[in-house]
């Protein structure tokens, strides 16, 4: 079997099980749903991710560890997982491929080396350095410190790095490593002694443009869901997505981009595979020319999907093995083997020093400039609602990588990716919004915590989410809490009925409490004209026929202590009691007034957990008069609001 | 005619004509065609409004109201039925029967929220036994539909005992017009699974609930309605009266075995639970819903609807007039 056709089976599957994997990322242990299917594996095989994660943290955590074997197979053969594993490379392939051109000169053209392929190296700066900030620093505000010896190494490898990004800036190698001794001691001392969680932060941006996150977040919040919507696929109610739109034109566009450049986005954009590009350095087999010189046709360069230009000197970091110039080499001189190119090669594409160590420097400025503003501390926005199990603001974006997976696996929907109002760095992280889904932060359900890949929301179990069993002492996992907004409440602002809120608020015993008022209507008093058994005509009442029916209105001497009597029915002029008046007063041109049995709700925000049923269920549709905040959020001690 | 270069030629000039007709002529008869001089109505975007539902009640002489003592639901459900004539009486063979339980809340079953997936699966089996062509089972509830049906145990009930599960979808409902009600107008209602049945039944259990004082057979007919239907309890009494009007079942069977004494609906504890042991099956959902108050200590007067429900002709809130047949089963 040829190696391209190998190669297509490998895509094929894997392309497959992403799917698959997408598909069944519901909840439950049914046939399509998620069992025991790993299914962050493609986020897990990712380089970057883990990486990333790993620097902004500290640690290597759990699952995030398969990213070594792609890092194994990388180092050994190159970028092996872009051009046969990834699944988003085999997406870009696939349209690329419909998008061909017919002519060779054309095509050659197309999958020629460009200079935009520099680009994903700077990105690829931008992210580490953005990540690492704290590390380097070894700052006092990290909740994981690495040994001495570890943050020695850590420095000495930065100083190195930035003396070689200035030696192109800088003439004299000698200055140069001064210059880089200043700046690198600098900075540790910086971040020795301002204060740690606001000016030397990391951030992990990792999850915006990686192309597992990014093609899982697309998956999962906008071609599935309105995959649910069209035909109910796998959630029997619509699905919302929050800012789907964007998020669709974006996963659109990166497709589309093929038709302009194949495989535009691995080329110029994605940093995973710039990543892998430079761990396959020195890859002990390579795609070679066997001689010094051939016919130059160029029609390896034809179909090259790395655009690594295998008719010259190879571009190593931008071959993904895709194997297309073995077959297409007439002459028989491509091939893959240990030694390199009778042709040379190139280790990576046009990039610079200067803007390598721009990117660097920007990824360091970047996230403190991103947490000025204070949202992820004192200005925290009260309408970020954390899912369960989520960690402390700064240490949840040292994790979170906006893959969406949590959104795709939430059965109710409620949980959707933020928007810019929350603060950028908070991006398409997972926030709740309980006007849309079908119900709130379900009581019985783990599911968020059981799908996050890097643990930004930690696994609970039940009893911890309940607070009951181990967890009993510790109470409730909450979100927020409700708040009743007075003014719009129709008990509290407009003498009506409801109790909506304390009906569905599922907690044992509920949440809210009801105090339960007589109020006397604005309208009347009106004189008693004349009573029939339990007819009472009232002069001068224009009544709404049917207005006061249903019990909850109450007949009353005006101004008298006694509640009054119930009112069944009423036309314009009459009302019907639910019992002849027995009170001797009721005689005509006595004074009555009509009154209403009122429950107002009042919160516990010790019993309250924020799971917003209460606000999903309120009947004032716009802005609802029972809403979630953050306030009293178990997972960072600062928002509480105490105990009363 | 002149041979000058930058001239027309006759033919191109003649055939660029055409098409710049054409194209006028499109134009113009286009935007005659669809000219509309009425400006939009205060209506639009109103859904068509259908008719209710048909009438499934029995109006045969046989009894109408069965209660029967006993822990054990299986068995206290085949006995009440089998007081009333049997099942036979309700389901013919080829019929096409509806189970309509309380599916409110994502809650498991020990916790009584919701209809015990124990009497849907032995009424699921007794339907088919009595020679049912299907037997579906549907409701809407508060909660999220797929975690609801699954947590309840209700869709594992109605798998294993041979019915069909319907979750409510958006296009299931229609805008119903209820004549004399003033609420269920122009209103979404679960309208597909309900068309092209002959028998429908309703299955729920006895609930505290604070704003109508208890939730019964009547109030189960909540999760027919779509939209916003939390609206309609600022004007609770009426609401549960018109959907009495609205859904004229063959049978209710009203489980008071556990009933829920406090913090209803939704429960959450089973500190909120109290055994009744008690089984209802009516043919009159009005007086099934009286005699189950009595379960939750709470009175006809506690509960306007009833007499409000009795006054339309839902049935009689007076359940010891009908007789009621007794049993005990231990």
């Amino acid at each position: 079997m040829r190696i391209v056709t190998v190669r297509r089976i490998s895509q094929v599957f894997f392309l497959g099980l992403f799917l698959w994997l997408a598909a069944v990322t519901t909840f439950g242990e049914g046939r399509f749903q998620a069992r025991g299917w790993p299914l962050n594996l493609f986020l897990q095989l990712d380089p970057l991710p883990a990486l990333a994660t790993t620097l902004a943290t500290g640690t290597l955590y759990a699952g995030m560890a398969w990213a070594v074997a792609t890092v194994a197979l990388t180092i050994v053969v190159g970028r092996a997982f872009c051009g046969w594993i990834c699944p988003f490379g085999t997406m870009h392939q696939i349209i690329g491929w419909l998008g061909k051109p017919f002519r060779l000169s054309q095509r050659t053209r197309m999958n020629g080396p460009s200079r935009w392929q520099g680009v994903k190296f700077y990105l690829l700066a931008l992210i580490l350095a953005a990540a690492s900030a704290e590390l380097v620093t070894g700052s006092a505000s990290r909740s994981v410190t690495w040994p001495v010896p570890a943050q020695v190494g850590i420095a000495v490898a930065v100083a190195i790095l930035v003396w070689w990004a200035l030696t192109r800036v800088v003439r004299s190698a000698a200055r140069a490593a001064a210059w880089s001794a200043i700046l690198v001691a600098a900075f540790m001392a910086a971040g020795r002694i301002l204060p740690g969680d606001e000016v030397v932060v990391s951030v992990d941006l990792v999850g915006w443009i990686s192309p597992m996150t990014f093609l899982t977040r697309g998956m999962g919040t906008v071609v599935l869901p309105l995959l649910d919507r069209s035909v109910g696929l796998f959630f029997s109610a619509p699905r919302h997505s929050q800012g789907g739109a964007l998020l669709g034109i974006l996963l659109a566009a990166s497709l589309l981009a093929n038709f302009v450049v194949p495989r535009f986005y691995c080329r110029y954009v994605c940093p995973s595979g710039a990543l892998m590009g430079l761990l396959g350095r020195n890859a002990l087999w390579r795609v070679a020319r066997t001689v010094p010189a051939c016919s130059m046709c160029r029609a390896c360069d034809a179909d090259c999907e790395g655009a690594c230009e295998p008719s010259g000197a190879i571009k190593t970091s931008e071959c993904v093995l895709c194997m297309n110039c073995l077959p297409a080499c007439e002459e028989g001189v491509m091939t893959f083997r240990t030694q390199p190119s009778m042709a040379g090669e190139r280790p990576v594409p046009d990039v610079s020093r200067r803007g390598v160590l721009m990117s660097l420097a920007s990824g360091l400025a970047l996230a403190p400039a991103l947490r000025m503003a204070g949202q992820a501390g004192a200005m925290a926005s009260p309408a970020l609602v954390r899912p369960p199990g989520s960690l402390p603001e700064p240490e949840f974006l040292d994790r979170c990588l906006r893959c969406g997976q949590c959104m795709r696996i939430c059965p109710t929907g409620v949980l959707q990716p933020a928007g810019f109002g929350n603060g950028v760095e908070a991006l398409w992280t997972p926030v709740l919004n309980n006007s849309i889904g079908t119900s709130g932060c379900q009581p019985n359900c783990v599911a968020c915590g059981f799908a996050c890949p890097t643990g930004a929301i930690r696994p609970f179990s039940l009893d911890e989410k309940l607070g009951r069993g181990d967890f009993a002492k510790a109470g409730l996992l909450k979100v927020g809490c409700a708040f009743i907004d007075r003014g719009r409440c129709l008990p509290w602002a407009m003498g009506r009925p409801c109790i909506v809120c304390q009906e569905n608020c599922p907690t044992s015993p509920k949440a809210i409490v009801l105090e339960s008022i007589v109020e006397t209507l604005r309208e009347g008093p009106y004189e008693l004209d004349e009573i029939k058994g339990t007819r009472v005509k009232l002069r001068g009442a224009l009544l709404r026929p049917g207005r006061l029916a249903g019990g909850d209105h109450l007949l009353a001497m005006a101004g008298a202590t006694a509640h009054g009597l119930p009112i069944l029915d009423n036309d314009a002029t009459s009302v019907v009691l639910a019992r002849p008046a027995d009170d001797a007063s009721f005689t005509p041109g006595a004074r009555l007034e009509v009154r209403v049995r009122l429950h107002r709700p009042y919160i516990d925000p010790d019993r309250c957990n924020g799971c917003g049923i209460c606000q999903h269920e309120c009947p004032v549709v716009g802005l609802r008069a029972v809403r979630i905040t953050s306030e009293n959020e178990s997972r960072d001690p600062r928002r509480s609001m105490g105990r009363g | 005619m002149t041979d000058r270069p930058d001239d027309l030629p006759r033919r191109e000039f003649l055939k660029r004509a055409v098409r710049a007709g054409a194209t006028l002529a499109v134009t113009g008869a286009a935007a005659a065609a669809l000219f509309d001089n009425t400006p939009p109505s205060a209506g639009v975007g109103v859904s068509p409004v259908g008719p209710p539902f048909r009438d499934w009640s029995l109006r045969d002489d046989g009894p109408r109201l069965a209660i029967v003592t006993g822990r054990d639901r299986s068995r206290t459900l085949s006995r009440a039925i089998d007081a009333l004539g049997g099942i036979g009486r309700f389901v013919r063979p080829g019929d096409r029967v509806l189970l309509k339980p309380n599916v409110g809340f994502a809650t498991p079953p020990d916790l009584c929220a919701t209809t015990h997936p124990d009497v849907i699966s032995v009424l699921v089996r007794m339907c088919l036994s009595a020679g049912a062509a299907s037997v579906v089972v549907t409701d809407n509830p508060v909660n999220d539909p797929d975690t609801s049906f699954r947590v309840s145990g209700i869709a594992q009930a109605v798998e294993s005992s041979g019915g069909r599960l319907i979750l409510p979808r958006e296009p299931m409902f229609r805008h119903v017009s209820l004549a004399g009600s003033s609420l269920i107008r122009d209103w979404p209602v679960l309208w597909t699974p309900f068309q092209d049945v002959d028998r429908v039944i309703g299955i729920c259990p006895v609930k505290d609930h604070v704003r109508s004082g208890a939730t019964m057979s009547l109030k189960n007919w909540y999760g027919l309605l779509g939209g916003r239907r939390n609206l309609f309890h600022q004007r609770i009494s009426e609401i549960v009266r018109d959907l009495g009007m609205l859904v004229r079942p063959t049978m209710v069977v009203l489980d008071g075995t556990v009933v829920m004494r406090r913090n209803g609906p939704t429960g959450g504890s089973l500190d909120d639970l109290e055994a009744a042991n008690q089984m209802i099956a009516a043919l009159d959902p009005v007086a099934a819903d009286a005699y189950g108050a009595t379960l939750l200590g709470r009175t006809a007067g506690d509960l306007p609807w009833l007499a409000m429900a009795s006054a339309v002709g839902c049935g009689t809130a007076d359940w010891e007039s009908l007789n009621p047949l007794r049993a005990v089963v231990d």
